[in-house]
C-alpha cells in the first residue's frame, strides 16, 4: 500500500470498524449483565426444556430445509423455464417478509378450510410442538436453497455432463458426481438454515404460542423471561445463544459454499 | 466414423449453419477455428450435450441424433478436463465402467491398462486436485477411454501445457491411437497440433466447416 493510499484504507477501517465495534459490545454487554444467579436459572426445568426443544426443532427443521433446498437449488442453478424469475422472487418471500407476518400468515393457513381438514385428519398443528419445526422450516429452508442456489451456481456443469457422456442418466450423474461434490455446500446450506431456526422468534411466537413446557424455544425463553422480569436469565440465555450461533458461523466461514466448491470451479 | 450431415445449432446470437463433415472409422480429425468460433458446440452436439435444431449426428453408422449422451459409446475429454474431485484417479478410471456394470475384475484390469498406456501407474491412488496439467490431461484421457469407446473427442487437449508435456502428449495421442483403433475428432487452435496428428483437418470459419489438406495449413488463416 503506498502512502497515498493509506488515509482512503484508514477512513474504509473506520466506518466498518464502527460497526464491528458495536456488534463486539452488544456481546460484552450482555455477558456483563450475566451473573450467577442468571446462570442458575439454565437448572429450571422450564429453561432446560427450552434448550433441548429449540436444539431438537432447529435440527429437524435444518434437515428437512436442506432436503428441500439440495433439488430445488440445483433446479434453479441448472435449468431454464419459463416464469423461473417469477419462482426465485417467490423463494425470496421468506426473506423480506416480516417475521411475524410469516407466522401470522402461517396461522391463517391452518385456519383456512384445507388448514382445518389436515389438523383433523392428520395432525394437530396450530400452538403445538410440530408448529415450532413448520414455523422454523418456513424462514429457514429459503436460506437453505440461497445457499444451494450459490453452491450449484459455483460449480462447473462439465463434470456431470461428463458424467453423462460416460454412461450415465443426469440422476446417476446428480448422485455420483455433483451431490459429493456439493457437500460442503450442503454441510453450509444445513448450518445457515439451523442457525436461521435456532435463532427464529416471531413466527414461533405467533403460530406456536409461548407456552412452558410446550413450545417453547430459546428465543421466546428470552422474551417469557423479560416479560417477568428476570433480566438476569434473559442476558444468560440470551449469551447461550450468541456463543452457538458464533459456533455455527465459525463452522460456516470453514465450510462456505465459495471454498467448498473452489477447487471444481478452478480447471 | 464420425459423420455431421447439415447440423444446425442456434444459441442465442450465434449459430453454426449447416454444419456437414466426416471423419471415417479409426481416423484423426481435427477441428481448428477461432476462439468464439464453436468448436467447443460441435463437440457439445456430437456428445448430445446440446439440441440440434437440424441435421443429423451419426457415430459409428448409427444415427444418435436422438440418443442420450451416456449411449452414443463416446469418450469425451473437455477443455478444464472435469475431473471429478472427490474420487481418486483410480476411481476417476474406474467410473464409467462402473456405470456400465463391469466387474471388480474387469474393472481392475482395465485401469491397469489404461495406466500402463498412459504411465499414470504412480498416480492412481492421487486426488485430482494435486496433478500437473499434463498428469491431469493423461487421467482425463484414460477416464474418457475406460469404457472401450469407439469415438474419442478432445476439446484442446493441449492447451496450457510447456513445450516438453506438449511433445510428449502428442506422442501420447499418436500411441494411444495405434493402441485402441478409436476415432478421434481433437478441436485446437494450433496449426502444429493438426500438422502432428491429423489425417483429416477442419476448418470453422463463420459458422461453416470446410476440409483442409494438413499439408495446407501453413496457407490457411488461423
Amino acid at each position: 500500500m503506498s502512502r497515498e493510499d493509506r488515509p482512503f484504507i484508514v477512513a474504509l477501517s473506520i466506518l466498518g470498524g464502527a460497526y464491528v465495534v458495536l456488534i463486539l459490545a452488544m456481546v460484552l454487554a450482555n455477558a456483563q449483565y450475566v451473573t450467577r444467579k442468571g446462570l442458575v436459572g439454565f437448572g429450571t426445568p422450564e429453561i432446560q426444556f427450552a434448550i433441548w426443544f429449540s436444539l431438537l426443532t432447529s435440527s429437524i427443521s435444518a434437515l428437512v430445509s436442506t432436503v428441500i433446498a439440495v433439488p430445488l437449488g440445483y433446479l434453479m442453478s441448472r435449468t431454464e423455464f419459463r416464469g423461473k424469475r417469477l419462482l426465485d422472487a417467490v423463494l425470496d418471500i421468506p426473506i423480506v417478509l416480516p417475521p411475524l407476518v410469516i407466522g401470522l400468515s402461517l396461522l391463517i393457513l391452518f385456519q383456512s378450510w384445507p388448514g382445518r381438514m389436515f389438523q383433523k385428519h392428520v395432525l394437530e398443528v396450530t400452538f403445538e410442538r410440530p408448529s415450532v419445526v413448520l414455523a422454523q422450516f418456513a424462514v429457514a429452508c429459503a436460506f437453505a436453497v440461497r445457499a444451494m442456489k450459490i453452491t450449484f451456481d459455483q460449480m462447473t456443469p462439465r463434470s456431470e455432463q461428463v458424467a453423462m457422456t460416460l454412461g450415465c442418466t443426469w440422476q446417476q450423474a446428480f448422485v455420483r458426481v455433483v451431490l459429493p461434490e456439493a457437500r460442503r455446500g450442503i454441510l453450509a446450506a444445513f448450518a445457515i438454515a439451523w442457525a436461521r431456526s435456532f435463532g427464529e422468534f416471531g413466527p414461533v411466537l405467533v403460530f406456536s404460542g409461548a407456552t412452558r413446557m410446550k413450545t417453547e424455544v430459546l428465543s421466546t425463553t428470552v422474551f417469557l423471561e423479560l416479560s417477568v422480569g428476570r433480566i438476569e436469565a434473559a442476558a444468560a440465555v440470551s449469551l447461550f445463544m450468541v456463543v452457538i450461533a458464533m459456533g455455527v458461523l465459525l463452522v460456516l466461514r470453514f465450510l462456505g459454499p465459495a471454498e467448498a466448491v473452489g477447487r471444481t470451479v478452478r480447471p | 466414423m464420425i459423420a455431421l450431415e447439415w447440423v444446425t445449432v442456434r444459441s442465442g446470437g450465434f449459430s453454426l449453419r449447416n454444419v456437414s463433415f466426416e471423419i471415417p472409422t479409426g481416423g484423426y480429425g481435427v477441428l481448428m477455428g477461432k476462439t468464439g468460433s464453436g468448436k467447443t458446440t460441435i463437440l457439445e452436439a456430437i456428445c448430445g450435450l446440446r439440441t440440434l435444431d437440424e441435421g443429423t449426428v451419426r457415430l459409428a453408422g448409427n444415427d444418435v441424433t436422438r440418443q442420450r449422451p451416456g449411449d452414443r459409446g463416446i469418450g469425451y475429454v473437455p477443455q478444464d478436463r472435469a475431473l471429478f474431485q472427490t474420487m481418486t484417479v483410480r476411481e476417476n478410471l474406474s467410473f464409467a465402467p462402473s456405470i456400465l456394470g463391469w466387474t471388480r475384475n474387469q474393472m481392475d484390469d482395465r485401469v491397469d491398462e489404461l495406466s500402463a498406456l498412459l504411465r499414470i501407474a504412480p498416480l492412481l491412488d492421487r486426488s485430482p486436485g494435486g496433478l500437473s496439467g499434463g498428469e491431469a490431461q493423461r487421467v482425463a484421457l484414460g477416464r474418457a477411454l475406460a469404457a472401450r469407446p469407439k469415438i474419442l473427442l478432445l476439446d484442446e487437449p493441449l492447451s496450457a501445457l510447456d513445450d516438453e508435456t506438449w511433445e510428449g502428449m502428442i506422442d501420447l495421442l499418436g500411441e494411444v491411437r495405434k493402441a485402441t483403433g478409436v476415432t478421434v475428432l481433437h478441436v485446437t487452435h494450433r496449426r502444429e497440433e493438426a500438422r502432428r496428428l491429423a489425417d483429416r483437418v477442419l476448418i470453422l470459419a463463420d459458422g461453416a466447416v470446410r476440409a483442409a489438406a494438413p499439408a495446407d495449413l501453413q496457407e490457411q488463416p488461423k
